[in-house]
């Protein structure tokens, strides 16, 4: 009899989500879904209010990566105050957005890597979950933990120097920035005295990678094979095809490297991207329209970005590319689990633009903002740690918000996360009658290699609060098990 | 008429001017009596009552109620703690306040009220009113969500000729601030900014600047609590 099995709800992402596999009678997996239940409605109430609002009030969606939203929506308000599109700032207005940008990026990132991921890498996906977390880590690597709660404190302290407060600032407004970075601010980052610097930050940077590669050639088939499976990439890259994580234009590559949507101004969004609804998740699902509901989804974060870029423009981030490119012999890279080798060399990057931006006297500067003519339509769109973030505003000549678009990073990897999903649920599942804890959390290592938000919520610490239910094709309750 | 006349506040003898307010003898002499629809210099409308103070043993507004000579007052309790912050808690239920998303916040008297009486959670239902924002104004954004009808507005906003720019309307419940249709369109940016300055909370929005400008820390309640200038005074006068 057809079996239905729930996975509910998936630890160690940032959110509550809901995973059902369906079995038939030969206990084959027929299919496989990651299911959205909430609906946070933010489109909808943030209309009527005033447009200066919305970087601060929308950043609300997450607590995770509010930096993230607070930014795109700030670039889309700089539209509509007439301050260009990410691009009419003042030198100051600019760099203290994109320092709090990268500190916004290292602190996520961070806390991905250290406290999620690594439980998995050094404990193995069918260890104990009393052991497979954070703590876990801890114990058994004390430098690692701690690096990843120093790197992660670091991160913030830049987002409070920048934006007034660690989760939740205020401090992009419309046409730029509302502080610049004092002497004395700045030197806290550097000095080393509060808190370790940001050369250490680098170092530590290279650190994580050196660990995750040696990690990978010890467990190669994990790493190239686990979740693996041929997708389009889309991100934003520099009009000269570097990486940038706060501004640039639209590109995608298929799964064999071919250039797919050429460098598009992001204004220009809504021409080759479409979104489709289905009746059983809340998330939609975005897809290049050039090539249709079925075949246009494309996967973005710092994977999609490794293979849409051609450069990293800052050297030491440059020379891990360069390798991390040459593993597929230049061709895209379409390996889920090396998310995290991406990520780390992401991570990397930021510290560096962080030591950069750090040492632009451009950041004490006195010109914070600038306006020009009104306009009444406003897109913003950057990099967030887990991927592309289109923001995208319409207002009355009453400065009202009547309409608000958002496509955040996690949405864009609807369809990749559900293919991840159906792949890992076909290698453990098929076949077997008995569900290990390990066969459950590898569903759930794959989603994570995502990162996904899917709604700003705590996640659980250690045991994991499993609920799995077994449906038959009438979707009877045949089981259920709580762990 | 005397030149001044004595009371005690908090067992302290204080010398007042005939005729002044209990709360402005209070503020003059160092002691913090929390108001919120009340402004120094302008005529008490004695709306909120969070200035509730014990006078010979009765309840009384303190930014409504006169000096008079051998009064006997008490400003700070148990009892008057606690209904101060029950009237907060009062005018957070009763309106839409989402401090999270106002420019108001840092600056706004009812969020330092309720941080300097340690609102944590209100004893009453959250009322969730329907109200809407009126945009219609040039230069300022009306949040009826936000509005706690002190009254400051009507009673501090007047154009160069004398002409009231807000009012009231509508009964009960529903009562709400309107703006003159004439005079409010021809408000200069000066007034506009006066208003939006004098309104204690994020109801008044000037769009020629807005309170997101001011950084984080340098907001007017980042540093010290709501009634720290008032209470520095008395520091000042007994060191
Ligand atoms: S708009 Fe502001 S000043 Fe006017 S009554 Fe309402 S809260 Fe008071
Ligand atoms: S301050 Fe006295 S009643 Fe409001």
């Amino acid at each position: 009899m057809p079996k239905k099995i729930t996975i509910e709800p998936v630890t160690r992402v940032e959110g509550h989500g809901k995973v059902t596999i369906h079995l038939d009678d030969n206990m084959n997996v027929v299919q496989s879904r990651l299911h959205i239940v909430e609906f946070r409605g933010f489109e909808r109430f943030i209309q009527g209010r005033p447009y200066w609002e919305a970087p601060v009030l929308v950043q609300r969606l997450c607590g995770i990566c509010p930096v993230s939203h607070h930014l795109a929506a700030a670039k889309a308000i700089d539209m509509l105050v007439g301050a260009g599109n990410g691009e009419g700032l003042t030198a100051t207005g600019e760099k203290m957005r994109r320092l709090m940008h990268y500190g916004q990026i290292f602190q996520s990132h961070s806390l991905h890597f250290f406290h999620l991921v690594s439980p998995d890498l050094l404990f193995g996906i069918d260890a104990d979950p009393s052991v497979r977390n954070i703590i876990g880590v801890a114990m058994e690597n004390k430098d690692l933990a701690v690096q990843g709660v120093m790197m992660r404190k670091f991160g913030q302290e830049i987002i409070e120097a920048t934006a007034g407060k660690k989760i939740h600032g205020t401090g992009a407004i419309p046409g730029g920035i509302n502080k610049n970075l004092s002497i004395a601010e700045r030197n806290r980052f550097l000095d080393g005295k509060a808190f370790p610097n940001v050369d250490q930050m680098i170092e530590w940077s290279l650190g994580a990678l050196d660990f995750f590669k040696d990690y990978h050639k010890k467990n190669k088939d994990l790493i190239d094979n686990f979740a693996a499976f041929p997708s389009s990439h889309l991100s934003l890259v520099r009009k000269d095809g570097a990486l940038d994580l706060y501004h640039g234009v639209l590109r995608a590559v298929d799964a064999e490297g071919k250039v797919i949507l050429h460098d598009v101004d992001y204004r220009d969004y809504l021409d080759s991207i479409g979104e489709e609804v289905r009746s059983w998740t809340y998330m939609k699902f975005p897809y290049l329209k050039k090539y249709g509901k079925k075949n246009g989804w494309y996967r973005v974060g710092p994977l999609a970005r490794m293979n849409t870029a051609d450069f990293i423009p800052s050297p030491l981030a440059q020379k891990e590319f360069e390798q991390f490119r040459a593993y597929t012999h230049g061709k895209p890279n379409n390996m889920s689990m090396h998310m995290h080798w991406a990520r780390l060399i992401e991570i990397l990057h930021a510290a560096e633009m962080m030591k950069e931006l750090l040492h632009d006297p451009d950041l004490q500067g006195e010109d914070l903002v600038v306006t020009g003519s009104r306009q009444f339509e406003g897109i913003g769109l950057l990099e967030a740690p887990r991927g592309t973030l289109f923001h995208h505003y319409r207002i009355n000549e009453q400065d009202q918000i009547t309409m608000a678009n958002l496509i955040v990073s996690t949405t864009n990897n609807n369809e990749p996360m559900n293919r991840a999903v159906a792949s890992v649920a076909k290698d453990y599942l098929t076949g077997q009658e008995k569900i290990t804890e390990g066969m459950l959390n590898a569903v759930e290592v794959a989603i994570r290699a995502y990162d996904p938000c899917l709604s700003c919520a705590t996640h659980a610490l250690g045991k994991m609060p499993l609920e799995i239910t077994l449906l038959d094709s009438k979707d009877q309750i045949l089981d259920k098990k709580r762990n | 008429m005397k030149e001044f006349v004595t009371i005690t506040i908090d067992d302290q003898e204080i010398k007042a001017r005939p005729g002044e307010f209990i709360v402005d003898a209070a503020r003059r002499n160092g002691i913090y009596i929390p108001t919120l629809c009340n402004m120094p210099g302008v005529k008490p409308a004695g709306s909120c009552r969070i200035c509730t103070i014990n006078v010979n043993g009765r309840l009384m507004t303190s930014c409504t109620t006169p000096v008079a000579e051998g009064m006997e007052i008490e400003t700070i309790s148990k009892e008057i703690e606690d209904f101060r912050k029950a009237v907060v808690e009062l005018l957070l239920v009763e309106g839409n306040h989402f401090c999270p998303a106002c420019e108001k916040s840092g600056t706004c008297e009812l969020q330092a009220l309720g941080y300097r009486l340690e609102v944590m959670a209100p004893r009453f239902p959250y009322q969730f009113p329907k109200r809407d924002i009126d945009a219609g104004n040039p230069k300022l954004v009306k949040d009826h969500n936000r509005c706690v009808l002190c009254k400051r507005c009507i009673r501090t906003i007047l154009d160069e000729e004398g002409h009231h720019i807000f009012a009231f309307r509508y009964r009960g419940h529903q009562l709400q601030i309107t703006i003159d249709p004439e005079y409010g369109m021809n408000m200069t940016d000066e007034l506009a900014q006066k208003a939006a300055k004098n309104c204690p909370v994020g109801a008044l929005l000037y769009r020629g600047k807005h309170g997101f400008e001011i950084p984080i820390g340098k907001r007017k309640y980042d540093k010290e609590p709501i009634g720290s200038d008032i209470e520095k005074l008395k520091k000042v006068k007994t060191s």
